[in-house]
């Protein structure tokens, strides 16, 4: 027996040892295993999509031309219609979802209810998108009908408005597709102003701002990273979007301004005339899956490079 | 009230900026703080010290009404400032803010540039005038120009701490309020850097009334004219922090009156 005085400590034990090591090892496994991966899929897509770009290059971007029968294929509509639903969900989602995330923490409500409503608004990105479609066609279509036939009959001469259809149109779509990016725009947003510290906000009080004060000349520009790079993260969860698309869009072929005709996207292109496709639309398709997914990738790494970014402006750091 | 009126007792009410007099005060349920009567001369640095907990920023904090930031206070009492009952319904706490500034423990500059941030309040009193000269005025006045005049488009987070700290202090004094109120300014920073600051605290009473909350008794000795030492009484089962005495510094502590304060000078408990 050892004095009372000796002390308990033990260096590891092997096993000690093996296990962290191990867990270490496997830990880098899995992460190398996510990249990978993601290689393989681009190669996979890549591989397919092959013949068809080198058959069609840049030819394929730049047309408006879908026609399977005389075998011409150009995207130009459909990256348009992303481009264009997206940003437009984006300018209606992005303010409304910045504007819930400011309400929802900045202490206008009572915490718990605070709480609830972050988590109510969590809860519809759990909603299939093919129940946004179905909610979109049968509520959101009929509701603004008589609102895309004023703006019609009125203000037809703007190209806006210059292209009607009572059914599918851009308009429908991209309200639905704003309320599918708030959940993004709320959650990420949420996170970057609860960054901001306390003092800084107690600053502005003590300066004697009013609350709105406080967040327009404050709390906002503090986290103006963060809102931005949650603004690219929502257009990002935009661009993939495809079901609901694909049911409110009308997958019409056509490139047009107009917010109350209807159009087509990338995804929505794919998921709608994929199952029916022959061998040579198939290489077209995965042509323009890589196209889609090149857009998708650079728009997510430049959120989240924004966002890592922020966290470290408001870690601490210095500029 | 006039400058000629002759009773001595609106004298006196001339030079008596604030008039805090805290009977009862509660966070809640938590019944934090009681009689704690402090009158605060024009001109003068009145300090508060004393053991953590005895409701010292608390009583600081009634002062621009900072409190009411914070769910479930209230109290009873009064503050007046220049004669105005500060919690009465019909004021503003926002508007109580903006002529009694606030410097905060932790240096809090905005994530912004030098100039904006010492602007930051002049825009929010919508001053129409020239902003460089407000902004110089006050840095110099809070011994900064100098190190920074080179870099006032960079961002203030860039400053060490004790330049931060007197930015804050540039910031707060940028609107010319009536009263300085200080969280325990010097906390976070280093002898020298608290050395400057004690030392702007002088040269700033000429202009302001400051109010100061310390741990730093050596301080207090310093910087004050007036000291008021708070203490806790657990004796109700509770916390509730109370002022014990409140004099002027040198007599406070040459002849403590109470013997809590006594210990707490020699540094016989804290």
């Amino acid at each position: 027996m050892s004095t009372p005085s000796a002390s308990l400590a033990q260096p590891p034990t092997a096993g000690e040892r093996w296990m962290d090591l191990g867990l270490r090892r496997g830990a880098q496994a899995l992460a190398v295993g996510v990249l990978v991966l993601l290689a393989a899929i681009v190669v996979e897509i890549g591989a397919v999509a092959a013949p068809a770009v080198r058959e069609r290059g840049v030819d394929f971007l730049t047309s408006s031309t879908w026609d399977t029968n005389r075998d011409e294929f150009g995207i130009l509509p459909h990256i348009w219609g992303t481009l264009y639903s997206s940003l437009l969900a984006l300018l209606i989602g992005g303010t409304l979802g910045l504007a819930v995330a400011v309400f929802i923490s900045q202490r206008f409500l009572p915490r718990r209810l605070e709480l609830l409503l972050k988590n109510v608004v969590d809860l519809l990105a759990a909603i299939p998108s093919v129940v946004y479609g179905l909610w979109g066609i049968f509520f959101v279509i009929p509701a603004i009908r008589p609102f895309t036939a004023f703006l019609h009959e009125h203000l037809g001469f703007v190209p806006l408005f210059d292209e009607r259809s009572p059914g599918p149109n851009m308009l429908a779509s991209s309200l639905v597709l704003a309320i599918m990016v708030l959940p993004t725009m709320t959650a990420v947003s949420r996170d970057a102003i609860a960054t901001v510290p306390r003092k800084l906000r107690e600053a502005a009080f003590g300066l004697g701002a009013t609350r709105w004060e406080c967040i327009l000349g404050v709390v906002l520009p503090t986290a103006a990273t963060g809102v931005f790079g949650a603004l690219v993260l929502a257009f990002g969860r935009a661009l993939g979007e495809t079901m609901a698309l694909a049911m409110l869009l009308g997958n019409r072929n056509e490139f047009n301004v107009s917010l109350l005709a209807p159009g087509n996207t990338l995804a929505a292109l794919i998921a709608n005339t994929f199952p029916e496709a022959q061998d040579h639309e198939r290489g077209v398709l995965m042509y323009a899956a890589i196209v889609l997914l090149s857009i998708t990738l650079v728009v997510n790494m430049l959120g989240t490079a924004i966002l890592v970014r922020s966290s470290r402006k408001a870690a601490g750091a210095r500029p | 009230m006039t400058a000629t009126e002759p009773t001595s007792a609106a004298a006196v009410a001339e030079d008596l900026v604030i008039d805090l007099k805290l009977d009862k005060l509660w966070y809640g349920k938590f019944f934090a703080v009681r009689d704690t009567h402090v009158p605060v001369t024009r001109g003068t640095v009145t300090a508060f010290i004393g053991p953590s907990g005895c409701g010292k920023s608390t009583a600081l904090r009634c002062l621009n009404r900072m409190n009411d930031l914070v769910d479930g206070f209230r109290f009873d009492g009064s503050v007046h400032f220049q004669s105005r009952d500060i919690y009465h319904p019909t004021i503003d706490p926002v508007a109580v803010r903006r002529y009694i500034g606030m410097v905060f423990q932790q240096p809090n500059p905005f994530a912004t540039t030098v100039f904006k941030n010492v602007a930051f309040g002049l825009r929010l009193n919508r001053f129409r005038g020239d902003y460089e000269e407000r902004v110089e005025h006050a840095l110099r006045r809070a011994a900064l120009w100098d190190e920074v005049k080179d870099k006032l488009h960079s961002s203030g987070l860039a400053l060490s701490g004790g330049q931060q700290q007197r930015l804050c202090i540039a910031r707060a004094i940028a609107t010319e309020p009536e009263v300085l109120l200080m969280d325990e300014p010097c906390s976070a920073l280093d002898p020298i850097a608290t050395r400057r600051i004690e030392e702007l605290m002088t040269e700033l009473k000429e202009r302001y009334t400051i109010v100061v909350v310390t741990h730093n008794l050596q301080q207090a000795q310093r910087v004050a004219d007036m000291t008021g030492f708070m203490y806790v009484d657990t004796t109700q089962g509770g916390r509730t922090g109370y002022l014990v005495e409140h004099r002027p510094t040198a007599e406070l502590f040459a002849d403590p009156r109470a013997e809590e304060t006594r210990q707490y000078i020699r540094g016989e408990f804290s």
